[in-house]
C-alpha cells in the first residue's frame, strides 16, 4: 500500500472552460421556487446570480385595495412558516397611529406566541439545513416536535399555519383554559429534543466537516448588505431588536442575544448561524417561562377593539424581531379606512441578497449549505 | 382492491386466482405511487409536515421523486404565478405516462385570496394542465391532503386500460384533422 | 440623536438641497431633499461619525398621484437612532441617484423600486426587473396600472 497523496494544485493553472447552471426553479434543496444562475469554474462557484419572483403575488397591490383588517391575512402568507411574528409588526404600527393602548394580557400572549412561533420556525430552518447536508433523521424529531406548537396555535386560532391572530387592539379570541400547562409542557419537549439533535445534528462530527469554515460572512458586510436575525447575530454583532429598540413588553424579560464564536471553524460561516438558531430556542424557552409565570389569566382580550380602523393621515415605520431577522412595514394612511401604501421590508428579501457575495470560492456542494444556512423563505423573498 | 381478498377464494383448490389484467395493473399503479418532491409556496410547509412523523405520507406507497421522468404524480402545492407557469408545464411534459395531478389549496384551485388583484398569479393550475384532484382549503390540513390521496387512489383503481393507446392515436389523427 | 439636531446640521452643510423637515405628530420625522445632492447627503450621513448611518433599513418607491418618489429609512446600529430621507420626482423624468455604492442592499431594493414604479436609479450597475419576468410590461405599483389580458398565451383576469 502506497501513502495516499494530497493532489495540490492551483485551479487558476489549469485551462478550464467556465459553465453556467441552473439551480431551480424546481430543485429540492433551493427551499421553494428559486433560480440560481451559477458559474462554475471545475467545482468551484465564480458567480452566482439568483432570479426571483417565481412566487411574486404582490401583497402591496392587494393591501392597497383591502381595508386594514382585510391585509392581516395577505401578511399571513408572506413569511408563512412565522405567521404569528409576521402580523405583530403590521398591527404595532396601525395602534401607534391611532393611540391604542392593548391590554396587559393581549401583550403577553402576542409574546409568547411569538416565541413559540420563533422555536417552531428554527426547527423548520434547523431540519431543512440537515436535509440539505443528508441527514433526514433531525428532520422527523423537530417535525414531531413542531406539531405539538401548532397545536396550541390551533387551539387558540383555528388555524394551524396562518392564524389571522393578531388583529388591531386585541386578538381574534382568548386562549384556552389549560393554556399555561400546554404551553410549559412544549418547553419541557422542545427541552429534551434539543439535547438530542445537538448529539444528532449540530455537534455531530460529519455535520461539523460539511458546515464550518464555509460561506464566511464579515460583520462589516453583512451591516453593508442590511442582514439581520440570526444572519448577523452569527457574524458576531449582537444586534437584536427585541434589545435595542425593545417593543411590547420584551424589556420586562431577561434573556440573552445570541452570537457566533466560531466555536469550531471562523466567525460568521454557516455553523455560527445554525448554532444562533439552535441557542435562540433555548432563549425563546425562558422569556415563555417568564411570560407565562407574568401573565394574568383574566381579562377581556377583546375589549380595545376599534369598531372602525380608521388611522389619521400620516406615516410610520415598524419594525419587529422575526425569527430570520428584521421585518419592517412602511405604513402610508391617508385618513380613510384603506391604506394609501403598504411597503414591506421582506427579512429573506434582504438577507438573500448577500449570497452572492459569500457563496464566491466554494465548491458547489457547499452553496447548497451556504443557502439552506441562510434560512430563506420564498414567500418573504418575492412577496 | 379486492384483489387479495379473492386469496381466500382460489380458483381450483390454491395458486391461481382470476381477475382481470386492469385490476392487476391498477392494483400496482394505486399503491406505489411516487411524487415529484416539489413546493411552491405555503401549502408546501403542509405537503412537508405530511411527509414528517406525524402523517406518513409514505404509508400510502408514495416515495419522493426529485425527477420528473422518475415521478407519477405531481401536487402542485401552492401558488402559480406566470413566470411559474410555463417550469410546472414543462415539469407535467416530462413527467412519463401514466401520469396524475393534486391541485392543492385554494391558489392551485382558482387563485384563493389572490383571485382578483394578482395580476401576476395565474388563477388555477388547470388552465395550463389537466387536474385529476382538487384539495380544498387554504392551506389544506394534511388530514385533507390524506383524503386526497385516497381519492386519486380510488380514480386510478377505476381507470380503463384497454384499447387506450389505440383511443389515443385516434383523437390524435382527429386533431391532426383539425388543425390541418 | 434627535431628528431635529440632525435636520439642523444637515442644513448648515448642504442649505438649499435640504427642501424641508416634517416633524408633524403621526409622522416619522424626515427631511425632503433635492435629487441632485441625495448621493452626498447620504454619503455624509453615512461617514460622519455623529450620524453613523450604516444601515439601510428599507428602500421604498412610493407614487403620489402627481409625481413619484422614494423614501429611504436609515437606522445606525452602534448609535441606534432612525431617520427618514425622502425625494420626490417627475412621473415624466423619475432619474434618482442610486445609493447602491453606499449601501450594498440598495441594490435589490432599487431594483425592486423600478420594477414596481418604473423609477429610473442612475449609477445602477444592473437596473434589471426583479420580481416580474422579464418581459413584463408596465409598472405594477402604480396607481394607474391596468391589469394585461394575456400573458404568454395565458388568461390574466379571473
Amino acid at each position: 500500500m502506497s501513502e495516499t497523496k494530497k493532489v495540490e494544485f492551483e485551479y487558476s493553472q489549469i485551462d478550464s472552460e467556465r459553465m453556467r447552471l441552473n439551480v431551480g426553479p424546481q430543485h429540492p434543496s433551493t427551499h421553494g421556487v428559486l433560480r440560481l444562475e451559477v458559474e462554475l469554474d471545475g467545482e468551484i462557484v465564480t458567480e452566482v446570480v439568483p432570479h426571483i419572483g417565481y412566487l411574486h403575488r404582490c401583497f402591496e397591490k392587494h393591501a392597497e385595495k383591502m381595508t386594514y383588517p382585510q391585509v392581516i391575512p395577505y401578511i399571513d402568507r408572506m413569511d408563512y412558516i412565522s405567521a404569528m411574528n409576521n402580523e405583530w409588526p403590521y398591527v404595532m404600527g396601525i395602534e401607534k397611529l391611532m393611540g391604542i393602548e392593548v391590554p396587559e394580557k393581549v401583550e403577553y400572549i402576542r409574546v409568547i406566541f411569538a416565541e413559540l412561533n420563533r422555536i417552531a420556525n428554527h426547527q423548520i430552518a434547523i431540519a431543512t439545513f440537515g436535509l440539505d447536508a443528508g441527514a433526514f433523521t433531525p428532520f422527523l424529531y423537530l417535525f414531531r416536535d413542531r406539531e405539538f406548537i401548532l397545536t396550541v396555535f390551533e387551539k387558540a386560532s383555528g388555524g394551524r399555519l396562518l392564524y389571522n391572530y393578531y388583529w388591531v387592539g386585541g386578538l381574534a379570541a382568548d386562549v384556552h383554559k389549560e393554556f399555561k400547562e400546554d404551553v410549559l409542557s412544549i418547553v419541557k419537549q422542545v427541552r429534551e429534543t434539543n439535547k438530542e439533535i445537538a448529539d444528532l445534528l449540530i455537534y455531530n462530527k460529519i455535520f461539523i466537516e460539511r458546515v464550518a469554515n464555509v460561506g464566511i460572512l464579515p460583520a462589516d458586510v453583512a451591516i453593508n448588505y442590511g442582514c439581520s436575525g440570526p444572519v448577523v447575530r452569527g457574524s458576531g454583532l449582537p444586534f437584536d431588536l427585541r434589545k435595542d429598540a425593545p417593543y411590547s413588553i420584551y424589556d420586562r424579560f431577561d434573556f440573552d442575544v445570541v452570537i457566533g464564536h466560531g466555536e469550531v471553524g471562523t466567525v460568521g460561516d454557516c455553523f455560527d448561524r445554525n448554532i444562533v438558531r439552535f441557542h435562540e430556542m433555548e432563549q425563546s424557552c425562558r422569556i415563555i417561562e417568564q411570560a407565562i409565570e407574568q401573565m394574568p389569566m383574566d381579562g377581556d382580550v377583546r375589549e380595545k377593539l376599534p369598531k372602525k380602523i380608521r388611522p389619521p393621515k400620516g406615516e410610520i415605520y415598524t419594525k419587529a424581531e422575526n425569527p430570520k431577522g428584521e421585518l419592517g412595514f412602511y405604513i402610508v394612511s391617508n385618513g380613510t379606512d384603506k391604506p394609501e401604501r403598504i411597503k414591506s421590508r421582506g427579512t429573506s428579501f434582504v438577507n438573500l441578497s448577500v449570497l452572492p457575495e459569500i457563496s464566491k470560492g466554494y465548491l458547489f456542494a457547499d452553496l447548497i449549505m451556504i443557502l439552506g444556512s441562510v434560512d430563506i423563505v420564498l414567500g418573504e423573498v418575492d412577496r | 382492491m379486492g384483489l387479495l381478498n379473492k386469496l381466500d377464494d382460489p380458483y381450483y383448490g390454491g395458486g391461481i386466482i382470476l381477475g382481470k389484467v386492469e385490476d392487476i395493473l391498477n392494483w400496482g399503479r394505486s399503491k406505489s405511487d411516487w411524487y415529484l418532491q416539489f413546493g411552491l409556496a405555503c401549502c408546501a410547509i403542509e405537503f412537508m409536515a405530511m411527509n414528517a412523523s406525524h402523517f406518513d405520507f409514505m404509508r400510502f406507497g408514495c416515495i419522493p421523486r426529485t425527477s420528473p421522468r422518475q415521478a407519477d404524480f405531481i401536487i402542485i402545492s401552492g401558488t402559480v404565478t406566470f413566470k411559474m407557469a410555463e417550469r410546472i408545464k414543462t415539469l407535467y411534459e416530462q413527467m412519463a405516462e401514466p401520469k396524475y395531478v393534486i391541485s392543492m389549496g385554494s391558489c392551485a384551485n382558482s387563485g384563493g385570496p389572490y383571485w382578483e388583484h394578482g395580476y401576476h398569479v395565474l388563477k388555477g393550475v388547470d388552465r395550463i394542465i389537466p387536474v385529476d384532484v382538487y384539495v380544498p382549503g387554504c392551506p389544506p390540513r394534511p388530514e385533507a391532503l390524506e383524503e386526497g390521496m385516497i381519492r386519486l387512489q380510488e380514480k386510478i383503481n377505476k381507470q380503463a386500460i384497454f384499447n387506450k393507446r389505440k383511443r389515443l392515436a385516434e383523437e390524435e389523427q382527429k386533431e391532426l384533422i383539425i388543425s390541418n | 440623536m434627535q431628528a431635529q439636531e440632525i435636520y439642523e446640521k444637515l442644513k448648515a452643510e448642504f442649505g438649499d438641497a435640504i427642501i424641508e423637515f416634517n416633524a408633524e405628530p403621526f409622522f416619522d420625522p424626515f427631511v425632503r431633499v433635492t435629487t441632485d445632492k441625495l448621493f452626498d447627503i447620504c454619503l455624509e450621513l453615512r461617514d460622519t461619525p455623529e450620524f453613523d448611518f450604516d444601515y439601510l433599513a428599507c428602500l421604498s418607491g412610493m407614487d403620489y398621484k402627481e409625481n413619484l418618489g422614494v423614501v429611504y429609512h436609515l437606522y445606525s446600529i452602534k448609535l441606534k437612532h432612525s431617520f427618514v430621507v425622502k425625494v420626490t420626482v417627475s412621473k415624466e423624468n423619475p432619474v434618482v441617484p442610486s445609493v447602491e455604492r453606499i449601501w450594498r442592499t440598495a441594490d435589490w431594493h432599487e431594483r425592486e423600486a423600478y420594477d414596481m414604479m418604473g423609477i429610473q436609479f442612475e449609477g445602477h450597475h444592473n437596473l434589471i426587473r426583479i420580481l416580474c419576468p422579464y418581459d413584463w410590461e408596465g409598472f405594477p405599483l402604480r396607481k394607474d396600472y391596468v391589469q394585461p389580458d394575456e400573458y404568454h398565451g395565458m388568461k390574466v383576469p379571473y
